[in-house]
């Protein structure tokens, strides 16, 4: 038996390069290299400075909401720069590819298999499943999420498949099918080597533990909710968030399903997709596209959430509507399970399907209206002022309504006979994610980073990368919807029409200003970690916020709430500003149970890690050994009772008393003074005088 | 003087503009801007319609939104009222607008697609049967009227309705000729249909837009609408000129391969460079291209066209 099942020495991504290297081979090492480079500088950090013990307890083993939400993102970002550079290449490529460039079309292929791929399961999926979980729990008054282990193993789900996806840099290769991954093209008949099986698995594991989220995040909202936390005072977001994990729960398994008959076709010799006996493609396709369009409701709904709180914050105004936007989510998340056949119009079903499936699509488009005009009316007699999360949140508007119009185009089966699979399906769903998720995801990030670590982030470069996205995927974009009208295809490494490059030469400058836009946030990042102490807001309420997170100090304590709040109101922290009983102190506090620090989740990340590997490589023993660790695992720790941490009542009073008094110490500011460093976080009443 | 130099450069943004729109001028034949037959037509008209009245519903946000922040910035001094939430007539403006034009929209979306459903045969006279095979990286045409068949060229008369009957010998691909109407998928093991109509004598792109591994951007075609009598005297050439499409040819074409690589091995069949003309098509070649895979004992990966282990077992009746 051989123990390195299908691997040998020719797999590792260094040997074509160095044996007779092209300029494609060369790209493939370097990225390889960029991998193992990164991973060993990682570990001497850890060991050098001695961070180990600190990463692993405060960190790794933690089953604190916010440290797991915080690694998520961090998980998210590290997947956006991969992201970002693979799409800068592939545009590069692109700007360079009348007759010919400097990829070959196998590599192209790849490329954007694996940018699809991450960005929408390894950076989108994990950016708004760490918001989720860093802030719902503090929305609704709560102590951390219902299931703070399974949370913990959802993690380790997620960065297992991404782990898969960085060790296919070096190791093997990714497939070339597409983030959609369609058979037969997939098969073992047309690809028989590893590279689809790295997306199955990878895709897999994070569809396992995007599922357990939604399970665990639909249980914490309906029931960790504190008294007078009424559905009906929800914070936009906790809304967003409910919908999206009932999503999550009801869509995942078709993607499951899909992945698994793949990797039965492709493993054990089945038919389900296969072109012979009795497989059929169409079938992957309708369960694919079965998860993949409520797929990208789950991605944009938070973001929906994002927006929701930022325009009324910076508006300085109640939100408008919000009924109107708790009913246009609700049926947005309805209707995202009723047209996933505009995917493919051009399948060769009957025009009476197309008809139905096309106007049903259209439909989705009056509660997105709906949203805009709600966000619109939000700033109408408001005090709106253009911090960060503001701009990111009027350039979501701005652009994603012209996205939205190419998608009233795209749901008409007639016109998509012409431009599906073509660069202008490609610029509607960049117009659609780009501004509409990332850019929700980058406010959430700007507005709630105080929130969770205790200081602002610089505002200067905040506002250099907000319009550099802006501009940046404007650039990018837009010309892919002329090409693509003109019938450009799209995953076309090279082409032999002369029109279509200068459309390719301004796209391929577009993505040098997005990656400037992504140096920008790096540098946001960095700057504002260097002047911490200055960019301190220990007051909790930096952008005079309205729901309850914003009562908590900043960082807020591992118990999130030293006392369980009794909800009065929709915006219940500005109602209290409103009447001057914030500091209002609790007459008695009690102890805190909290749970215990937990070694599964990062033995299920190893494991999950090993069984995907396994089962891509033939490495049966691997497979096997980590597919027993870990329901052991699982039967183990069921047997432990010592789940539990207290925290002394007399700890938890000491700690709220003395930030009370610090906060109320503090000079209050106005918004005038609200991204200076004059801003310690506690708002002067201003709105209400 | 930063300001006269900034007036300069203003005064050469619609310069650059002009220059990046004549560069990027639609050539013709290429896409369904500049259509070549009445369904291309269609679609163009039905894509400037919906544009034009979806502009009712995305305008106001374009213009209102930056409006509506000038007016209401924090230092504006305009009207505050934190706690303005919810108007009725509003509401009712916010849905019924979008629902009206959703109304509209769907309602010509439901008319178009019945009118321009592939598989509706066009009005006209009697339709010209093709029937379109997809390989790895080209596409065969067969003519079973004539009896003749083309590999990346579509020959094509001017003005009568075709009738393309389609399916796949290798991984699922989508056909498309852009300035004459729809795509469609086309699957191993199965049919699919559209029809066209080509009203200009001229050269139009065709391809694959399914990325099918790596000859897929070299996957193009040329769709040549010609006369009538012209189209008569293509057949009459390839049925003298071509060379036959038996088994064995038809093995070779099943190896993957770039449209030029699969010309040079069929040279001389007085087809441009590129393509290829049949002379003869052995009867029931499409069907048995659909049928091969409904067989009961399966396809073995070294009979399946297009797989990288394709090794076709009868090779010894080599057509060069």
């Amino acid at each position: 038996m051989n123990l390195l099942g299908r691997m040998g020495w020719g797999d590792v991504v260094f040997e074509p390069a160095l044996a007779n290297p092209d300029s494609s081979d060369l790209i493939a090492a370097g990225a390889g290299g960029v991998v193992v480079l990164g991973a060993i500088v990682a570990l001497y950090c850890l060991f050098h400075y001695r961070l180990w013990g600190v990463f692993w307890r405060g960190w790794l083993t933690s089953l604190d909401h916010k440290r797991i939400g915080i690694m998520y993102i961090a998980f998210a970002m590290i997947m956006l720069v991969r992201g970002v550079l693979e799409g800068v290449v592939m545009r590069a490529q692109q700007a360079d590819g009348l007759d010919g460039g400097f990829l070959t079309s196998h590599h192209y292929g790849e490329l954007f298999s694996t940018h699809g791929t991450i960005m929408i399961f390894f950076m989108a999926m994990p950016f708004l499943t760490g918001l989720i979980n860093i802030i719902v729990p503090l929305q609704v008054g709560a102590r951390d999420v219902s299931f703070p282990l399974l949370n913990a193993l959802s993690l380790a789900f997620t960065a297992a498949g991404g782990a898969l996806i960085m060790v296919s840099l070096v190791v093997g290769e990714f497939s070339t099918g597409g983030w959609t991954g369609y058979p037969p093209f997939t098969g073992v008949a047309f690809q028989p080597g590893v590279g689809p099986d790295y997306w199955i698995w990878s895709v897999a594991l994070a569809g396992i533990g995007t599922t357990l989220s939604g399970i665990n995040f639909v249980t914490t909202i309906l029931k960790e909710r504190a008294p007078g936390m009424t559905f009906a005072r929800l914070p936009l977001f906790t809304w967003t968030a409910f919908t999206t994990s009932v999503l999550m729960v009801f869509a995942l398994p078709p993607l499951t399903v899909a992945t698994s008959l793949l990797a039965l076709d492709r493993m054990a010799g089945f038919h389900f997709f296969t072109n012979d006996l009795g497989g059929n493609m169409m079938n992957f396709a309708n369960l694919f596209w079965l998860f993949g369009h409520p797929e990208v409701y789950i991605l944009i709904l938070p973001a929906f959430g994002v927006f929701s709180e930022v325009f009324a914050t910076f508006s300085g105004k109640k939100l408008y509507g919000y009924t109107s936007l708790v009913i246009a989510t609700v049926v947005i998340a309805v209707l995202s399970f009723t047209v996933w056949v505009h995917h493919f119009f051009t399948m060769g079903q009957s025009a009476n399907l197309n008809a139905i499936f096309g106007i049903a699509t259209m439909t989705i488009g009056v509660p997105t209206g709906v949203k805009i005009y709600d966000w619109m009316a939000t700033m109408y007699r408001g005090r709106v002022r253009m911090s960060v999360p503001m701009i990111y949140s009027v350039g979501f508007i701005m652009l994603f309504v012209i996205g939205g119009l190419t998608g009233i185009i795209l749901a008409n089966p007639t016109v998509d006979y012409q431009v599906h699979n073509t660069l202008f399906l490609v610029a509607h769903f960049h117009n659609m994610l780009i501004p509409g998720l990332l850019f929700g995801m980058l406010a959430g990030y700007t507005f709630w980073f105080p929130k969770v670590f205790g200081f602002q982030l610089d505002a200067f470069w905040g506002r250099i990368a907000a319009w550099g996205w802006i501009v940046g995927y404007s650039l990018t974009f837009f010309p892919l919807y002329a090409v693509g009208l003109m019938g450009m295809t799209r995953r076309t490494a090279s082409y032999t029409i002369e029109a279509f490059q200068p459309w390719m030469l301004v796209s391929g400058l577009g993505a040098l200003v997005v990656l400037g836009a992504l140096v920008a946030l790096g540098l946001q990042l960095w700057v504002s970690i260097r002047y911490r102490k200055a960019l301190t807001v220990e007051g909790g309420d930096p952008w005079d916020g309205r729901t309850l997170e914003w009562s908590l100090p900043a960082p807020v304590p591992e118990w999130n709430f030293a006392h369980i709040p009794m909800v009065t109101a929709r915006d219940d922290f500005w109602e209290k500003k409103r009447t001057a009983t914030v500091d209002a102190t609790p007459a008695t506090y009690t102890d805190i149970a909290l749970p215990r620090n937990s070694m599964l989740g990062p033995l299920f990340a190893v494991a999950a890690t090993a069984l995907g590997f396994g089962l891509i490589w033939y490495i049966w023993w691997m497979a096997a050994l980590a597919a027993a660790v870990m329901p052991l695992a699982i039967i183990v720790r069921s047997f432990r009772t010592d789940i539990h941490r207290v925290i002394p009542a007399d700890e938890v009073a000491a700690y709220d008393l003395a930030f009370r008094e610090t906060r109320a110490a503090l000079v209050p500011v106005g918004r005038d003074g609200e991204e200076t460093v004059a801003n310690r976080g506690r708002a002067n009443r201003e709105a209400f005088e | 003087m930063i300001a006269a130099s900034f007036r300069a450069h203003v005064r050469l943004v619609p310069l650059l503009l002009s220059v990046l729109f004549l560069a990027g001028c639609i050539p013709d034949g290429i896409s369904f801007l500049t259509p070549a037959g009445p369904v291309a037509d269609a679609q163009k008209e039905h894509l400037i319609s919906i544009t034009v009245i979806s502009l009712i519903v995305v305008l106001p946000v374009l213009i209102g939104t930056p409006l509506i922040i000038l007016r209401y910035r924090r230092k504006g001094g305009a009207r505050y009222r934190p706690d303005w939430a919810y108007s009725g007539p509003l509401e009712a403006l916010m849905w019924g607008v979008p629902v009206l034009i959703v109304g509209v929209l769907g309602w010509q979306l439901a008319k178009a697609t019945y009118e321009l459903d592939p598989t509706a045969v066009i009005a006209g006279d009697p339709p010209l049967e093709v029937q379109v095979v997809g390989l790895n990286w080209k596409w065969l045409f067969i003519y079973p009227e004539q009896g003749v068949a083309a590999l990346n060229a579509m020959p094509m008369p001017e003005g009568r309705p075709v009738s393309l009957h389609l399916t796949s010998d290798t991984v699922m691909q989508s056909f498309m000729i852009g300035a004459l109407g729809s795509q469609i998928y086309t699957m191993p093991g199965m049919e699919t249909q559209l029809n066209l109509r080509a009203d200009q004598v001229g050269q139009y792109r065709g391809v694959n837009t399914q990325f099918s591994g790596a000859g897929f951007d070299q996957q193009s075609f040329v769709a040549q609408v010609m006369t009538p009598e012209d189209f008569d005297d293509w057949v009459a050439a390839a049925r003298s000129s071509g060379t036959a499409l038996d088994a064995a040819a038809y093995t070779q074409l099943g190896q993957s391969s770039t449209p030029a690589e699969a010309a040079a091995m069929f040279a001389g069949t007085g087809a441009p460079a590129g393509s290829v003309w049949f002379s003869e098509v052995e009867t029931g070649l499409f069907g048995s291209i659909i049928g091969k895979y409904m067989s009961a004992e399966g396809v073995a990966d070294s009979d399946q066209t297009g797989s990288p282990s394709y090794q076709p077992v009868q090779s010894e009746g080599d057509v060069e």
